[in-house]
């Protein structure tokens, strides 16, 4: 009797340890991820009546999303420099990770970590350090006079798109580094050393065995860059004026000043389908190359 | 670092450029700390002369010190949620079995896929929602999901790299689910979870975007930053206390960096006895 009274206490706290294991997850993602989502595509949908959840049911947010001439400048613009950030990013981090996992040796553990710390410190101190750098009267102008490069300070370098490009590039690097060092140190020595041996030369095994066996990994890269520089807000405020307004701006001006959440939120529904057609070409890509995660 | 000669040059000619790549990736930032020391309300070169008096414009800054104590009491607090729900989700994941505990683990990784300002719409949304408003509660919570993902990932890597003989033997011996959590597992973690609690810290401290949709009147110290870039005059103060930021941030990240690896070398130590 008592046994199966306590085999019984037993399952029951098992049951409730399992409950207590579950409920802060449940709780944090269901509420914070998914209802908030949820919430967002729900406003998308309603008229503007300057309540906080709008009014009745409407597609006009998303159409004025899909016919404003602005919105696709600005979209096109996002989705550029996006692509232009992530491949600047990709390709410079390539060799840094090849080395890491090929050549690094006892020093791989000091360069993954300086390459990784930048990651830990303050996003907007390193776009700020930018600002430094390309202001007119900032570091590169005061440096291009003062070598007789320049006879006067120039404007040209703050406030575009190209400066935009190279800060996030920059402050992304560090993103990069680490999937494709994974993915390059996961490829069988093996088969690097099988392609040698049948007298394949040192590119070649490069060019047909290496990189595409570390394709998945520049693939999540590209992802893990492609994704926050997309939405970025900072960025473009600080270093990029007028003429590079992102698409992350645009979504902030409709919570802020234009005071039109629905549209804003029909704003971020859109920048969420473009990401999720992203990470469903990544991953038909990762398959092609034979995804080995 | 065997290969034949020509690879090894190689090897050589990619460690220069490897020299060349963290160079650039530390000189701008490097700018900081150097113009907080430099006596010119200008940041440009030549330097001007040293001097401290930048970094005496921090004491004594009400508004200021009521930012830190904002960002390290929303950091401490977010933290802590972080990584409990990190630690729970990624055993939930590893050793619950069931299909429900691992989508809530991939849940709580999908906000590394949504960009900032839309995990800040979504929170102002949600907060006004539940009548909360923008305040430092609505920033924890917002810093709690920007966190959540690190926190699963380093306790899921930690959990995954304990062999499983270890619990095994702890349930054979008789020991509950719950005892073989709190007495074996939890303690061999107990260096994953020092560096998951400092990262997600970290990440909190120096988060913008998030915080600048939900704060209220009560603002954090990146948030304090963003509105003195406004004021020419205060750039020499924000680069000091750019400076003594870093500094902090350098030391926290290092100090996460060497715990994760003693975990990992205690992991491997413990792990003998078992293979064997």
């Amino acid at each position: 009797m008592s046994a199966v009274a306590s085999r019984e206490d037993s399952s029951r706290a098992e049951a409730g340890f399992r409950f207590a294991l579950l409920l802060p997850g449940a709780v944090v993602t269901l509420l914070l991820v998914v209802f908030a989502l949820v919430m967002v595509v729900f406003l998308a949908f309603r008229i503007n009546d300057g309540s906080l959840l709008g009014a009745g049911f409407t597609f006009f947010n998303f159409l004025s999303v899909a016919t404003d001439p602005l919105n696709w400048t600005v979209t096109l613009r996002s989705l550029t420099i996006a692509a232009l950030v992530t491949a600047a990013t990709v390709a410079t981090a390539y060799p840094v990770a090849y080395y890491l996992a090929f050549h690094a040796g006892r020093r791989r553990g000091l360069i993954l970590f300086l390459v990784t710390l930048p990651f830990w410190t303050s996003y907007l101190l390193r776009v700020f350090a930018w600002k430094v750098v390309l202001a007119y009267n900032g570091v590169l102008n005061s440096a291009l006079v003062g070598s007789g490069l320049l006879s006067e300070p120039t404007l040209a370098l703050l406030n575009t798109p190209a400066a935009v490009v190279v800060t996030l590039a920059h402050a992304y690097a560090a993103f990069a580094i680490l999937p494709i060092y994974v993915a390059l140190e996961t490829i069988p020595r093996s088969q690097m050393e099988a392609a040698a041996d049948l007298g394949a030369r040192p590119w070649t095994v490069f060019r047909r065995v290496i990189l595409p066996c570390s394709m998945p990994g520049v693939l999540a890269a590209a992802l893990v860059v492609f994704v926050p520089t997309v939405g970025d807000y900072v960025t473009p405020a600080l270093v990029g004026g007028p003429s590079s307004t992102m698409i992350g701006s645009l979504i902030q001006a409709q919570f802020g000043k234009a005071n039109d959440w629905p549209f804003g939120a029909a704003l971020a529904v859109a920048v969420m389908l473009v990401i999720l057609c992203v990470v469903l070409i990544a991953r038909g890509a990762d398959r092609r190359f034979g995804s080995r995660t | 670092m065997s290969g034949s000669t020509t690879g090894s040059e190689a090897g050589r000619w990619l460690g220069v450029y490897v020299l060349v790549y963290i160079l650039f990736l530390y000189l701008p930032v490097s700018l900081i700390p150097i113009f907080s020391f430099n006596d010119s309300i200008q940041a440009a070169f030549p330097l001007q002369g040293f001097t401290t008096a930048w970094y005496s414009t921090l004491l004594g800054n009400s508004a200021l010190s009521g930012a830190l104590v904002n960002s390290l009491a929303v950091g401490f607090v977010a933290a802590s949620a972080a990584t409990l729900c990190g630690i729970t989700i990624a055993y939930a994941d590893l050793h619950g079995r069931s299909s429900f505990s691992t989508a809530i683990s991939n849940l709580a990784r999908l906000p590394i896929l949504i960009p900032g300002v839309i995990v800040g719409i979504a929170l102002l949304i949600l907060i006004n929602l539940v009548g909360l408003g923008p305040s430092r509660t609505a920033i924890v919570f917002g810093h709690i999901l920007v966190a959540l993902p690190t926190t699963v990932v380093i306790m899921r890597g930690r959990f995954s790299a304990i062999p499983k003989s270890i619990p095994e033997a702890a349930l054979d011996l008789g020991a509950s689910d719950f005892a073989t959590f709190r007495r074996v597992m939890l303690p061999l973690s107990l260096p994953a979870i020092g560096s998951a609690f400092m990262l997600a810290f970290l990440i909190s401290f120096d988060e913008f975007i998030v915080a600048f949709f939900l704060a209220g009147t009560e603002p954090t110290l990146p948030l304090y930053i963003w509105a003195q870039l406004r004021f020419p005059k205060s750039l020499p103060t924000v680069m000091a206390l750019g400076t003594v930021i870093l500094a902090g941030s350098i030391l926290i990240a290092a100090a996460a960096e060497l715990l994760r690896r003693r975990g990992l070398s205690g992991g491997a130590r413990h792990a003998l006895p078992a293979t064997a």
